[in-house]
């Protein structure tokens, strides 16, 4: 291998990698506040990508991108109060269920509305063949912007947890929530807005990935179980474990081209999923003693 | 003893009236129907005894139905005669595993006896659902859920990334599956009325197998493990090891389902491995009412011939997602339950006694 290509490679890696990340922190939002596992995180990021192209047709990228992520936010919140917000302490089980059928509804629905064809946003900057070179190094611009717009949520949202009141309230709630709720804090809107952060942050994620990788009404599916592999490779409900985690399997996976068939290639990350789920499910950054206490 | 034989009893009288109801409205097409959904009922009641009884979910079911049919398929399709010098296919021939059947061109081909391509299916499936089922079964909840997804999703991706498995296309051309001299599992127009009792024969063992372990000590152990796994295990019973059994029945049925289903339709594609199947499966355990095999069994017929009919058009998986979040919310320990027959009685009781006193 040489080391051009090489370098293709690892770009194409660390820009699959930071979407996982994005899409894993999406995961881990929902699961700090409510300790469940949103089965249509995937369907956040599809229904981004897909709005974000019907709306190109009439407004301009950056507003259609920015109409798109709040109306995802929106359909977020509805799933959130329609389904979730009046159940009274359900068990893992059962919400598992019911966010896998809301997953299924989204992407029906997404069938129906918008057919099988499969779209994508214009590249932000250039064409497809647009390349930026250092050296013997060719990347597309799109990738800097996947990478500098993921980094950016990365440090808006630490900024949002560590320095506003609603972010403080927000993980006030997702360790301890009866303590919270007599301080004062609503945990139920909370939960709330838990949704509609990560369905914002899913629906980014599909509109800068989508000229890269093509959106289509059933991608929801795959980017949630790869999503939710480095979510737990990273240790669950830990964000900034789950970017390093993100980055190991999308260049993991990759490298796998190298070696096997492409139609193999979520083979490799599903089976990494397994492997990490049967020999150390807290994550290669997690605590075991922590995972033992928490309620799977 | 005669509560358990009963309801097996009352089911083969149904399924005889049905056959005659067809014959009598003239529609024998409804048969065929009837016949694939009585082998994905096999997966349904198979999955019922480890969601409802285990109490453990699998979102891998369709995979294992997959394993089956594509096992069996492969086996009695790929003609060994360029491989006739072998050693190995000698052996094999020598044994007399293989039949010769004629190809697609007229010629011979030589490929293995279904019933040899059946058993080494279920034995490949028995030994991938311990293999699996070791470790996924010491997970919970959410871990375990998506453990058993991501399986189910690798055996999609296999099949549809294997060209000897026909990639997207599947496998067609396979031969009928000859049971017993003059009785054969295939799509025959002639073979109808026959596969229609064999696969529902099928069912009704499999139900009469099922209903047996419920009430024998197995089941007194699964209901103990549903109820209260760490007690049950203090009281000493081995609850990794029923856990892992059931699991494992549970993947047999749903291979066996598979196999005889590939030999009827004469074909199978990747879409029988996809997730959506698998959660079909679970959405019809569901609204059957979890532990109630007769509930999954009536859904399981009920839904998969409405589906099979096409009355559904294109919303068939939005229908079962739909069911799902709604037996979920609404009615999470499933809905065909005796509690909830019992509530609806009081209610509707209840209401009339209301309406009287106003009166």
């Amino acid at each position: 291998m040489n080391i051009e290509l090489f370098f293709q490679y690892l770009a194409a890696g660390v820009t699959y990698g930071t979407i996982y990340a994005i899409v894993a922190i999406g995961f881990n939002i929902i699961y700090n506040t409510t300790g469940i596992i949103n089965f249509a995180q995937g369907e956040f990021v599809m229904l981004g990508g897909m709005t974000a192209v019907t709306l190109h047709a009439f407004l301009p990228l950056p507003a259609a991108i920015l109409s798109a992520v709040i109306i995802t936010m929106i359909i977020g919140a509805l799933i959130e109060i329609t389904f979730i917000r009046w159940l009274t302490s359900p068990s893992v089980l059962r919400m598992i269920i019911i966010t896998i059928g809301i997953s299924i509804f989204i992407r029906e629905a997404a069938l129906h509305i918008w057919g099988e064809a499969v779209r994508a946003l214009p590249y932000f900057t250039g064409t497809e063949v647009t390349v930026i070179s250092a050296g013997d190094v060719h990347i597309s611009p799109q990738v800097l912007w996947v990478i500098g717009i993921s980094a950016v949520t990365v440090v808006l949202l630490t900024f949002f947890f560590n320095y506003t009141l609603l972010g403080r309230q927000m993980r006030a709630c997702s360790s301890n929530r009866d303590a919270a709720r007599l301080c004062g804090i609503s945990a139920k809107n909370m939960v709330t807005l838990s949704f509609v952060l990560s369905a914002g942050i899913g629906a980014l994620a599909g509109c800068v990935v989508s000229p890269i990788t093509y959106v289509q009404y059933d991608s929801g599916t795959g980017l949630a179980i790869k999503g939710f592999t480095v979510a737990i490779l990273g240790g669950l409900g830990n964000s900034t474990a789950a970017i390093a985690a993100g980055l190991i399997l999308g260049i993991l996976e990759s490298f796998s081209v190298w070696v096997m068939p492409t139609a193999f290639k979520d083979v490799v990350s599903i089976s990494i999923l397994l492997l990490i789920l049967f020999v150390r499910p807290s994550g290669i950054f997690g605590s075991v003693e922590a995972s033992r206490l928490k309620e799977f | 003893m005669r509560s358990r034989y009963a309801p097996v009893a009352f089911f083969i009288a149904v399924v005889i009236a049905v056959q005659f109801l067809t014959l009598i409205i003239d529609r024998p097409q409804y048969l065929t129907q009837l016949t694939m959904a009585g082998y994905y009922s096999l997966v349904i009641i198979g999955l019922c005894m480890l969601i409802g009884y285990a109490g453990q979910i699998s979102l891998g079911h369709a995979g294992f139905f997959a394993i089956g049919g594509y096992i069996s398929a492969f086996l009695t399709t790929y003609d060994l005669m360029p491989h006739k010098g072998n050693a190995l296919a000698g052996i094999v021939a020598k044994a007399g595993l293989l039949v010769t059947v004629q190809d697609l061109y007229g010629g011979d081909a030589l490929v293995f006896h279904p019933w040899i391509a059946c058993i080494a299916a279920i034995c490949v499936t028995v030994l991938i659902a311990y293999v699996i089922g070791g470790p996924v079964l010491k997970l919970k909840g959410h871990y375990l859920a998506m453990a058993t997804l991501g399986f189910g999703t690798i055996v999609y991706k296999l099949v549809l990334g294997t060209t000897f498995f026909g990639a997207a296309d599947g496998l067609s051309d396979i031969p009928g599956f000859k049971l017993l001299p003059g009785l054969e599992v295939s799509g025959k127009n002639s073979a109808r009325i026959q596969n229609y009792y064999i696969s529902w024969g099928m069912v009704a063992l499999g139900m009469l197998l099922l209903a047996n372990l419920i009430h024998s000590r197995v089941g007194s152990a699964l209901r103990a493990i549903h109820s209260a796994e760490d007690a049950a295990n203090a009281m000493g019973v081995n609850t990794g090891r029923y856990k892992l059994n059931i699991f494992v029945l549970s993947a047999v049925f749903a291979a066996v389902g598979g196999i005889f289903l590939t030999h009827y339709n004469g074909g199978i594609g990747p879409s029988e491995a996809s997730i959506m199947k698998s959660v079909r499966y679970v959405a019809i355990v569901a609204i059957g009412g979890m532990a109630n095999l007769w509930g999954a069994l009536s859904m399981g017929i009920v839904l998969n011939f409405l589906s099979l009919r096409g009355y559904f058009g294109s919303y068939d998986d939005t229908v079962f997602g739909v069911i799902l979040i709604l037996i979920m919310l609404f009615a999470p320990e499933g809905l065909l339950r005796r509690e909830v027959f019992r509530n609806a009685k009081k209610w509707i009781s209840g209401r009339g006694k209301a309406e009287g006193q106003k009166a």
